[in-house]
């Protein structure tokens, strides 16, 4: 058995190797699928599921799902993008996410989404929930408001720094990420160099005393819309 | 927390070996001891298992049934779904109120009790009902709860409220329930009388690939509600490459109106335990699980006892019936949370974390309890299995319709002159079903329990199998005087409190869908918010992880498509331009009260 298979996206036809997900595929074949809870260092969550795409015509998260040799796959409908709009509408609204304020701006995840599918505003109500904000460790700071409940911290801190600073606690609607510890943060055994740190996707977990070091107007996406270097990887190949 | 509490949280973590998979064991012991699972036992139990106390967090905080702070010695659970609201679930909650002095969520003053809303019990046929601890009351109205509390607060025993028991095994020795099996019809094949041990006899006669052909020529299909074939999953299950392989015996019911396995599990134990028996034969496993809802307690120590006999019978243990074959089950207790009865959130739970459902590929039958092929089986599915064995698949498959063979158990309630337990065979129509139990005026049925299909008196000509309205066993009826709008939202309060919440569309998606039903029902809603239900809810249906999130939105797209002028009869036209739902007073009103003066913005 060959480990090379082929399956399309897009009526794109593309090669990939056995047992890569869809999303990784995808990503070496230069075309981008959004996502939010998927990380390139982590194990995949699918429970944003903005990466949801048409598998031979059912929908699959695309971080999650194997390739399979003749999968037709579907990413640029008008379906998926509906439905991927909706779900980061969804996000915005869930949380209190004050875009003009937060120092993640231009380098977060979620609002380059949002840009990207062109959303100037949600299109449902705010939910506004009461989210806590922890700002007890001398270092680093947490605040709920802008947590998208995507497990990055959660994945990366027990996977790769193996400490399990972060767990879901609480279920549906009152689900949060809370700490390993009777109180807060300062009480955990997290670091500044833990990758927990460093893969948050908005404004959630945030380092203190840096927030501005990188002015705004020459940030990761403040030129060109998230998804482009995968995109130019496409162009080189 | 003592040193002695300690120690004692430390001896239940012993009992299970400090295995942190036995999670759902110390936390439900350490709570019925301790009233909860607070942060010193939390730290004790993640110092025992090896774990992180976060982890312990995440579970406990997971399952209803478990806290971290103490409630009272006696906690009375009332549930309040939609059946039970329809009998008078609301006078009853008052009458709590008043007798204790507390609301909703609340312990009265001395420690003894507390009083909580539950979702559905599995009790429709007999509602209003309630949980006080493990205990079962039924059939309540406002003066038995005035009485009920009255009794609690002089002696805070539940089992002291059982004054009566039900009918048949309910009035067993271990059981003591006033529960009532309501079982109206009996069919061929569950309720039908069965010699034990002829079934494992036949099977252990054959060879295990023998057994799984049977399946596939009996054509049987799981009875949950997904309808799966059954002997498709074993074979999947048995080639599938594993150390170790598991049956695990879905009896976590908790769909809003189904109650079938509960008869079930009180009627027709030695049927079910020599299913699963089979299942670990076909399938090459010597260990079965059965996962029983926490709402289900009363019944464990009558089915520990069963399994005794069968033990006791050599139906089970090592060597059964003398062929060889080693075989053996235990139960594993849930806690309170529907989405277990999803089969990967059931795994979940079984290996002691939170009942999150799990990706899928891979499935359980390639890499489900601890990483193991599993077959996970309804309860009706493995009573099926039994007779198929003792009668043959032949038999079986001339049963039922072409493509739904056998029969079916439907749980009834509602606006129904005889709620209860149906045995019918598969494919019989919905006005023949709303005949037998006495519904012929009744304006919609629910079949398929709250995540199914509400069906108008147009469809009552659909039948009732995996080709036409497929369900699980649930049927709610409703009769003219009730509000489907009203039941639909119903429903997605269900599906918000029972949400695991760990993917986007279902966590938020459901509770987005329910304000906008709020809307309509207070009359505000316009024309526009219908494609705004349907867009929503199709986003929910297609992007949702797990069939919770699958089916969430069904009580509000099956409603739109067949009960639409119930919609649009409250519609209001924005003819100015301006949006109904907007109310400038309202919105400018806490400015009002901090400025001090009214707003000079234009009045009506």
């Amino acid at each position: 058995m060959s480990d090379t298979i082929t399956l399309t996206i897009d009526g794109k036809e593309i090669t990939a190797k056995r047992g890569q997900t869809i999303l990784q595929a995808a990503d070496a074949a230069g075309i981008y699928i959004p996502r939010l809870c998927a990380h390139d260092d982590l194990s995949a969550h699918g429970s944003c599921r903005v990466c949801t795409v048409m598998v031979n015509g059912r929908p699959q998260a695309a971080c999650t799902q194997s390739v399979a040799d003749g999968m037709i796959v579907e990413n640029e409908s008008d379906q998926i993008r509906n439905i991927r709009r909706n779900l980061i509408d969804m996000l915005f609204v869930e949380g209190n996410h004050f875009c003009m304020f937060c120092e993640k701006s231009g380098n977060c995840e979620l609002q380059a989404l949002a840009y990207r599918f062109g959303i100037t505003a949600p299109k449902y109500p705010y939910l506004y929930p009461q989210r806590e904000l922890d700002a007890s460790h001398p270092d680093i700071f947490i605040d709920r408001n802008r947590c998208i409940l995507c497990g990055r911290c959660v994945r990366a801190s027990r996977d790769v720094d193996g400490k399990t600073v972060f767990e879901f606690v609480g279920r549906g609607a009152e689900k949060r990420v809370a700490v390993n510890a009777e109180a807060t943060l300062r009480d955990t055994k997290i670091a500044l160099t833990d990758k927990a740190v460093d893969v948050c996707p908005v404004g959630a977990i945030i380092i203190k005393r840096v927030g501005y070091k990188v002015p705004v107007g020459q940030r990761l996406y403040d030129h060109e819309p998230i998804g482009s270097n995968i995109e130019k990887g496409a162009k080189k190949g | 927390m003592s040193t002695n509490h300690k120690g004692a949280v430390r001896a239940i973590c012993e009992t299970y070996g400090n295995d942190r998979s036995r999670m759902m064991d110390i936390v439900r012991d350490v709570q019925a001891e301790f009233g909860c699972v607070d942060g010193e036992a939390m730290n004790a139990i993640a110092s025992a298992v090896s774990g992180h106390r976060v982890e312990v967090e995440s579970v406990v905080s997971f399952y209803s049934f478990l806290s971290n702070k103490p409630k009272g010695k006696v906690v009375i659970r009332l549930c309040d779904d939609i059946i039970d609201e329809m009998k008078g679930s609301g006078e009853v909650g008052d009458a709590f109120r008043k007798e204790l002095g507390i609301d909703f969520g609340g312990t009265t003053p001395d420690g003894t009790i507390s009083l909580e809303w539950t979702p559905c019990i599995g009790m429709c046929d007999q509602a209003p009902a309630a949980l006080v601890n493990d205990t079962v009351v039924t059939d309540l109205t406002g003066d038995k709860a005035r009485a009920m509390a009255k009794q609690l607060k002089a002696d805070p025993n539940p089992a002291k409220l059982v004054k009566e028991f039900g009918d048949g095994n309910n009035a067993h020795d271990l059981v003591r329930a006033m529960v009532d099996n309501n079982i109206r019809q009996k069919g061929e094949v569950i309720f039908a009388d069965m010699a034990p041990g002829s079934a494992l006899e036949k099977a252990l006669a054959m060879s295990p690939q023998e057994v799984i052909r049977d399946m596939k020529t009996s054509r049987l299909r799981g009875r949950g509600g997904a309808g799966f074939p059954t002997g498709l999953k074993w074979e999947f299950t048995r080639n599938a490459p594993g150390d170790k392989r598991y049956v695990l015996c879905n009896a976590d019911e908790g769909e809003p109106g189904t109650f079938k396995d509960r008869v079930i599990l009180t009627e027709k134990p030695e049927l079910l335990i020599e299913g699963i028996a089979i299942a670990g034969y076909a399938i090459g496993s010597d260990t079965g699980i059965i996962y029983l809802r926490g709402e289900y307690a009363y019944l464990r120590p009558f089915l520990e006892s069963k399994l005794s006999e069968m033990r006791d019978k050599k139906l089970l243990g090592k060597n059964i019936l003398g062929k060889g074959f080693d075989f053996d089950i235990r139960i594993q207790m849930g806690a309170g949370a529907y989405v277990c009865g999803e089969e990967t959130a059931l795994i979940s739970s079984l290996e002691g974390l939170r009942g999150d459902p799990k990706n899928r590929p891979p499935f359980p039958a390639q890499k489900g309890y601890m990483a193991q092929p599993t077959v996970v089986n309804n309860v009706e599915t493995l009573c099926c299995v039994a007779r198929i064995l003792e009668k043959g698949p032949g038999w079986f498959a001339n049963m039922g319709s072409k493509g739904s063979p056998g029969t079916k158990l439907l749980s009834i309630s509602g606006d129904v002159r005889r709620p209860g337990v149906y045995e019918v065979p598969f494919g019989i129509g919905i006005k023949e079903m709303l005949k037998l139990c006495g519904a012929e005026d009744a304006s919609a049925a629910q079949i398929g329990g709250a995540s199914g299909t509400m069906v108008s008196p147009d469809g009552f000509g659909r039948t009732i199998c995996y080709d036409d309205v497929a369900t699980g066993g649930a049927v709610m009826v409703f009769g003219p005087q009730r509000d489907i709008l009203d039941v639909a939202t119903k429903f997605l309060d269900f599906f918000i409190e029972e949400s695991c919440g760990y993917c986007t569309p279902c966590r938020v998606g459901n509770v987005l869908l329910k304000e906008r039903m709020e809307k309509i029902l207070a009359g505000k809603g316009e024309p526009s918010d219908l494609e705004y239900l349907r867009d929503l809810g199709e986003t929910i249906k297609a992007a949702s992880r797990c069939g919770l999130g699958q089916t969430s939105a069904n009580p509000v797209l099956t409603t739109l498509a067949n009960f639409r002028d119930a919609y649009t009869g409250r519609l209001k036209e924005a003819v100015d331009g301006k949006q109904p739902s907007f109310d400038i007073q309202a919105a400018l009103s806490d400015s009002k009260t901090i400025t001090g003066r009214a707003s000079v913005h234009f009045t009506e």
